[in-house]
C-alpha cells in the first residue's frame, strides 16, 4: 500500500479524519515550516512547487509563488532540501505540468523519489493526457493524486477515481484555491458518491481554513486539506502560528 | 509599397483592418458569442492583449444582450487606452489583471480562474488559437474565412493562387486563419511572423516558434517561451497582440512538419513598416501587421498574399512615443 494512502489509514484507526496541510516551497524558510507542520500533526503534506502562472490558485497561493521564484527557488534546490528533512507525515508535490514536462516526467519521478517525496499532485494535468506521468511515477513506486471538481460528471469522476494512486483530491468548490466564507449545500453528498466509487482515500480541499469547517467535514470525507490558510498565516505570522493552526484544525478533526 | 519595400513581386493586402472593430477579431467573436447564447449562458468573459478580442467581444455582446467582462494587464490597458475606451462604451467591464508581465498571459490567467469559478452560468469567449481544447480548433474554423477569402478573391484579380501568405503570429489566430486555406496547397508557401522585440538574441521578444521549447500553457502544449526549470519567461513585443510566451498547438504542429516557415521582425523594423505602408498606401495598420509587412523582403513568390490583421488607430500613441 502507497505511505499515502496508508496515512490516511492511519489516521482512522485513531478515530480521526486525515488532516492534509500544503505549504509553499521556497516562501521563507521551508524547512523550518515542514518540520513545524509535521510535528504540529499533519497527516499529510503538500509540498508547493512554485510555478510562474499558477492557474488554479487563488490570491494567497500566487502571491506565494511569486515571492518563491524571486528568491531563486528550483524543483532541484527543493528536493535537495525535502530529503534531508525525516518527516513523519508523507511528503506528496503540488505543481503545474510546465515545470514537470521542462524536466521529463522520468526525470521528475526520480527525482521525487530520491528526495524522499511519495507522489505529485498536478492540477492542470487532465485525465486523458495523465497516463504517460502516472506510469513514470508508478515505476519508482510513487502516486500521481488527480483532482475532481463539483463540475466533473459521476460518469468521468469514477473514471478518474479508478485510475487515482494514493488519495483522490475533491476540489469543494468551484474555482480556485482561497478561504471561502461558505462550503457548498451538496458537497457531503458529492463526497459520499466519490468515496463509494474509490478504492482509494478522498480529500478533500479548497476553501477550507477555520478548525470548524474542517470539523463540519470530519467523517465526511478520509482527508481534509488545508493550503491557502497555512501559506497565509505563515507569511504573516511565522512558523509557530502555523503550528497553533495546524494543531487547532487537527484537534477538529 | 512593394516599390517602397524593393519588392519584385505583387503584394495584395487581405484588408482584415477593414472589418467592424477594426482587426479579424470579429470573425471568432461573433461566433462564439452566438455559440454562448446558445449554450444559454448570460455571461461572457474575454482577455484581451491588444484590445482588439476585448472590443470584438465587447461589441457582440452588446448586439446580443449579453454581460461582458475583459480581463487586460495593467501594461496592454496603458498602452491600448483607446481600446480601454472602446470597450468601457460598449458596456464591457475591464478588469485590471497587475501580475506577472502585466500584458495578455497574465489576463488569460485570471479569464481562466474566473472561468472555473464561474463555469456554471460563463462563457469563455478566447481570442487566441490557443487555450485549451476545443479552443485552438474552434477560433481556427472562425478564423479560417480569412484565408478562404483570399483565395477566392486572388483567383478572380489573377486566375491563380498565391505563391506565398503570410500573417504575424502572436497567439495565432489571424496567422492560422490566413494559413489553414493553403495548408494542402504545396505551390503556397506558408510564413508566419514573429515579434524579434529587441531582437531575436536579446531575450525580450515575443517568438515562441522561433525560441521556444515545447511545454504546457493554457491547457495546450506548444511551444513556450520558457526558463530552464520550466517558469514561463515574459515575452515583450512593442505590439501588445504579439507579447505572449506562447503560440497555438496547430502553428507548432506546422513549424514541426515544416510546413510554416517562421520569420520575425523587430520592434523597430515594425515602426519602420508601419510608416512605409502609411506613406505608400495611405494604411495605418496595427502594429501587430506591421511585422508581417516588415518581413516582406524575405519573403519568397511573384505573387504574395500579406494578411493585415488590424487597423493601427490603437497603436497611435505607441507610435508617437516611439518615434520621439
Amino acid at each position: 500500500m502507497s505511505r499515502l494512502s496508508e496515512a490516511f489509514s492511519a489516521a482512522r484507526a485513531q478515530g480521526r479524519t486525515a488532516l492534509v496541510c500544503y505549504a509553499m516551497g521556497g516562501d521563507g524558510d521551508t524547512a523550518a515550516l515542514l518540520r513545524a507542520i509535521d510535528a504540529a500533526g499533519a497527516d499529510v503534506i503538500e509540498l508547493g512547487l512554485p510555478f510562474s502562472d499558477p492557474i488554479a490558485d487563488g490570491p494567497v497561493v500566487q502571491a506565494a509563488a511569486t515571492r518563491a521564484i524571486a528568491a531563486r527557488t528550483t524543483l532541484r534546490d527543493l528536493l535537495s532540501m525535502a530529503s534531508g528533512l525525516r518527516l513523519r507525515a508523507p511528503l506528496v508535490a503540488m505543481g503545474y505540468m510546465n515545470p514537470v514536462e521542462s524536466m521529463g516526467s522520468r526525470a521528475f519521478a526520480r527525482a521525487l523519489r530520491e528526495a524522499g517525496l511519495c507522489g505529485a499532485i498536478v492540477p492542470d494535468l487532465p485525465l486523458e493526457e495523465a497516463q504517460p506521468v502516472r506510469d513514470d511515477l508508478a515505476a519508482e513506486g510513487l502516486d500521481l493524486v488527480p483532482l475532481v471538481a463539483p463540475t466533473t460528471p459521476k460518469e468521468r469522476a469514477a473514471r478518474i477515481a479508478r485510475t487515482a494512486r494514493g488519495f483522490v483530491y475533491y476540489v469543494s468548490v468551484t474555482g480556485v484555491t482561497g478561504a471561502r466564507a461558505a462550503l457548498p449545500e451538496d458537497l457531503e453528498a458529492r463526497l459520499a458518491e466519490l468515496r463509494a466509487v474509490s478504492s482509494v482515500p478522498v480529500a478533500v480541499g479548497f476553501g477550507i481554513s477555520r478548525p470548524e469547517q474542517a470539523a463540519a467535514l470530519k467523517g465526511k470525507a478520509d482527508g481534509v486539506v488545508v493550503g491557502s490558510a497555512v501559506v497565509a498565516l505563515h507569511h504573516e505570522r511565522g512558523v509557530d502560528a502555523v503550528a497553533g493552526l495546524v494543531r487547532s484544525l487537527r484537534s477538529a478533526l | 509599397m512593394a516599390k517602397a519595400l524593393g519588392l519584385a513581386g505583387r503584394v495584395y493586402l487581405k484588408r482584415e483592418d477593414l472589418l467592424h472593430t477594426g482587426a479579424h477579431k470579429l470573425n471568432n467573436t461573433l461566433g462564439q458569442a452566438l455559440l454562448a447564447k446558445r449554450m444559454g449562458k448570460r455571461r461572457v468573459i474575454a482577455e484581451t492583449g491588444a484590445g482588439q478580442h476585448g472590443v470584438a467581444t465587447a461589441t457582440v455582446c452588446a448586439l446580443l444582450g449579453l454581460e461582458c467582462i475583459v480581463y487586460m494587464g495593467t501594461e496592454d490597458v496603458r498602452r491600448q487606452s483607446p481600446n480601454v475606451v472602446r470597450m468601457k462604451l460598449l458596456g464591457a467591464e475591464v478588469r485590471s489583471v497587475d501580475a506577472g508581465s502585466r500584458t495578455l498571459k497574465d489576463a488569460m490567467n485570471e479569464a481562466i480562474r474566473d472561468w472555473v469559478t464561474n463555469v456554471r452560468t460563463t462563457y469563455y469567449c478566447i481570442g487566441s488559437a490557443a487555450g485549451p481544447h476545443p479552443y485552438p480548433v474552434m477560433v481556427r474554423e472562425l478564423q479560417k474565412i480569412i484565408g478562404e477569402e483570399i483565395a477566392e478573391q486572388i483567383v478572380d484579380a489573377e486566375g491563380r493562387l498565391p505563391d506565398a501568405v503570410v500573417a504575424c503570429v502572436g497567439g495565432g489566430s489571424n496567422a492560422i486563419g490566413a494559413l489553414h486555406r493553403f495548408v494542402r496547397e504545396p505551390s503556397v508557401t506558408l510564413y508566419g511572423v514573429e515579434a524579434a522585440g529587441h531582437g531575436l538574441e536579446s531575450g525580450k521578444h515575443g517568438a515562441s516558434l522561433a525560441k521556444g521549447r515545447p511545454g504546457v500553457l493554457h491547457g495546450s502544449r506548444s511551444y513556450v517561451l520558457q526558463t530552464e526549470d520550466g517558469q514561463i519567461a515574459e515575452a515583450h513585443s512593442i505590439s501588445a497582440g504579439l507579447d505572449y510566451p506562447g503560440v497555438g498547438p496547430e502553428l507548432s504542429h506546422l513549424r514541426d512538419q515544416g510546413r510554416l516557415t517562421v520569420l520575425s521582425a523587430t520592434d523597430t523594423e515594425a515602426l519602420q513598416a508601419f510608416q512605409t505602408l502609411a506613406r505608400s498606401e495611405g494604411i495605418l495598420c496595427a502594429l501587430e501587421s506591421a511585422h508581417a509587412i516588415a518581413a516582406l523582403p524575405q519573403v519568397r513568390g511573384a505573387l504574395i498574399a500579406v494578411n493585415l490583421s488590424g487597423r493601427g488607430d490603437k497603436d497611435l500613441g505607441t507610435v508617437i512615443e516611439a518615434l520621439k
